[in-house]
């Protein structure tokens, strides 16, 4: 325990000597532990009841009806489960799960790759590591709306500074860098962003993990005389895994529900080829008010991340069991 | 063992120190290039900001923000002669494009609503969420790890699924477009967080001091009070910090409910135009305005947040 710990367990410790015991004011002020403890977590229950699972109820009965939020005054109609099968057969939701697949694999990739490289470099405690890890960190603190609208400024083919620095690089005129006009450019565009921005998250987490090997695993193996070579893929990667599997399980809910980024870099444009899954749950629901529809899409979304993730648990607890 | 060790984990070698130091810092600086041109771009003239080759080196103006916190008309240079003489930097700034400044513009309301919204809402979920996580660290809750479940599944709906419900739901209750309704929603979202990290932090804390300060008359509250909570304030404040990043950055919920007197700044800041298309530097100066709070939060507490993250991670 720190030494501000102990002075404040000290002072806590006097003040409970100095006190008068009154109990039988205690009796009458006193509320029975079971009493207590709802009066503690049913507020809590609650909230998350009226704000969280009475809409999501909603957005099951809604599922199943034609309902449409811009013509309050029109008949619902029930319509079972005709919103589902047409979910499922339409060529665009299966077109903006692609992207989302898309966008999720190589973000994930890049981030888990550049991330654990990162962590493990830091974790070489050179001088100076504390500060530059914090600079590092900064990205994964701003508002990915805000910055991902900005980068939109940086993307443009001639007077940004992207476009201008890949130009410098490799040749190509910065005309001709159009990050986010190009069909084939584009669904880069925003994994090169989310790359940018969540690296740093990815790579804390790394760090923790590969702080948490105990030393003397590495001692026994300089006994041993195990190579470097060896021992990064028999301790350091292997006793990390559990927090790099953590880590994509955390990247890959985000990123399967990347909303606010992608709307403001390019709004799922030109023409659907950035169109992930919460883009087009937004145009649907939000722009042609097909509330029924894109209730049954939303959720079919909720329960594909809820049952992946569920998998996934599984793998890490066998992971980490091991 | 000095021989063997050179390049182990163990000791990491000087020349290994050197090159993840040089690598770490080469990736710091190519990283920090973006926030650095928003810095830059906020004091560019607009003419400046849009200029090819991007401008390194240029004459730094406050034009950026005069056009962020104003509204402006163009007038006649006849019209503007005939007025008296300028009244502030603004004005002169205005002036010279032949503009005159019409009124403010709604940054400052926008940036006052995400500042009630943002540390409204922390301090309701970090309040909501001491209780409960207090309530779940001590007592027999009945079905407590399916509660806690529950508690954190809430976290992992797309936001526009719920905001589809929520949308209606406020439009019934006359909430949408109010602080109230968006404090409540990012409450609801926050308290999850907040519960399972004081949870984690509550538990390390030992209970002999509660029972210690029971023992000598004080009551359940009265020992959660004056022992538990003081020993829980850098696990509160690491709590806080991390709900006031999300709520002071969302934008998915600000954006679809609300549209006037509740906007927060993340969706007004994109909505910033100025004559032929997006102003850059007003952009850039609004952006760098938002970005600072938090950059000032991560510096200052950088270690809590290190704490936070890393051990938000061991915990689920």
């Amino acid at each position: 325990m720190t030494e501000a710990g102990l002075t404040m367990l000290n002072r806590t410790a006097d003040s409970v000597a100095r006190a008068t015991p009154e109990r039988l004011a205690r009796k009458v002020r006193g509320i029975s532990d079971k009493g207590l403890a709802w009066l503690f977590i049913s507020p809590t229950i609650l909230l998350l009841l009226a704000i969280n699972i009475f809409p999501l109820f909603w957005a099951i009965y809604l599922s199943f009806t034609n309902y449409r939020a811009n013509r309050p005054n029109e008949v619902v109609r029930n319509v079972g489960l005709a919103n589902y099968k047409r979910i499922l057969g339409d060529q665009d939701i299966w077109i903006a799960m692609q992207t989302t697949a898309h966008f999720v694999f190589w973000t994930i990739l890049l981030q888990t790759l550049i991330g654990f490289t990162l962590a493990w470099l830091i974790d070489r405690k050179f001088r100076g590591h504390a500060f530059w890890t914090t600079i590092i960190l900064v990205p994964m603190m701003l508002s990915p709306a805000v910055v991902g609208n900005f980068w939109r400024f940086l993307y443009e083919p001639q007077i940004g500074l992207f476009a201008y620095a890949i130009s410098f690089v490799s040749g190509i005129p910065a005309t001709q860098i159009g990050m986010l006009s190009n069909v084939s450019l584009a669904p880069w565009s925003i994994v090169i962003v989310d790359t940018w921005m969540w690296t740093p998250y990815v790579m804390l987490i790394c760090l923790a993990g590969l702080r948490s090997i105990p030393e003397y695993i590495y001692e026994a193996a300089e006994v041993d005389r195990a190579s470097n070579w060896r021992q990064f893929w028999s301790i350091t990667l292997p006793m990390a895994l559990p927090f790099i599997m953590l880590a994509v399980l955390f990247r890959g809910i985000e990123n399967f529900k990347m909303f606010d980024m992608v709307n403001l870099l390019t709004g799922g444009g030109p023409g659907s080829t950035t169109e992930v899954a919460s883009i087009t749950l937004k145009r649907q629901a939000f722009e042609s008010w097909r509330t029924g529809y894109s209730s049954a899409f939303a959720i079919i979304l909720f329960v594909a991340v809820f049952g992946l993730a569920n998998i996934y648990v599984k793998a890490l607890n066998k992971v980490k069991q091991r | 063992m000095s021989l063997t060790t050179a390049h182990s984990v163990v000791a990491p070698s000087a020349t290994s120190k050197l090159v993840a130091g040089t690598i770490i810092v080469a990736y710091a600086l190519i990283s920090i290039v973006p926030l650095l041109w928003i810095f830059a771009t906020s004091f560019k003239t607009p003419p400046d900001s849009i200029a090819y080759p991007p401008k390194i080196v240029f004459q730094p103006s406050l034009e950026g923000y005069c056009n962020l916190f104003s509204t402006r008309t163009r007038q006649t240079p006849e019209y503007i002669n005939s007025l008296g003489p300028a009244t502030g930097l603004c004005d002169e700034t205005v002036r010279k494009r032949n503009m005159v400044i019409a009124g403010p513009s709604n940054f400052m309301p926008r940036f006052v609503n995400s500042l009630i919204i943002a540390f409204g809402s922390t301090f309701c979920a970090v309040f909501l969420g001491t209780l409960s996580a207090y309530g779940f660290s001590r007592f027999k809750v009945p079905l407590a790890d399916d509660l806690l479940f529950f508690i954190l599944s809430t976290r992992m709906m797309p936001p526009i699924a719920v905001a589809i419900p929520i949308y209606l739901m406020y439009r019934e209750l006359g909430l949408s477009d109010t602080a109230l309704g968006m404090i409540l929603l990012y409450t609801a979202v926050n308290v999850s967080l907040a519960v399972w990290l004081l949870k984690g932090f509550i538990d390390e804390i030992p209970r002999e001091y509660e029972e210690a300060a029971m023992i000598d008359g004080y009551t359940r509250l009265q020992a959660f009070w004056r022992t538990v909570l003081p020993q829980a304030t850098t696990g509160i404040a690491a709590t806080a910090i991390f709900c006031l990043i999300f709520a002071w950055n969302e934008y998915a919920f600000a954006a679809l409910l609300t549209s006037g007197t509740a906007q927060t700044a993340p969706p007004f800041i994109p909505t910033i135009i100025g004559e032929g298309g997006q102003d850059w530097p007003a952009v850039a100066a609004g952006t760098t305005i938002f970005l600072v709070p938090i950059l000032v939060f991560t510096i200052l507490l950088r270690k809590q947040l290190l704490r936070g993250i890393t051990f938000g991670a061991v915990r689920k």
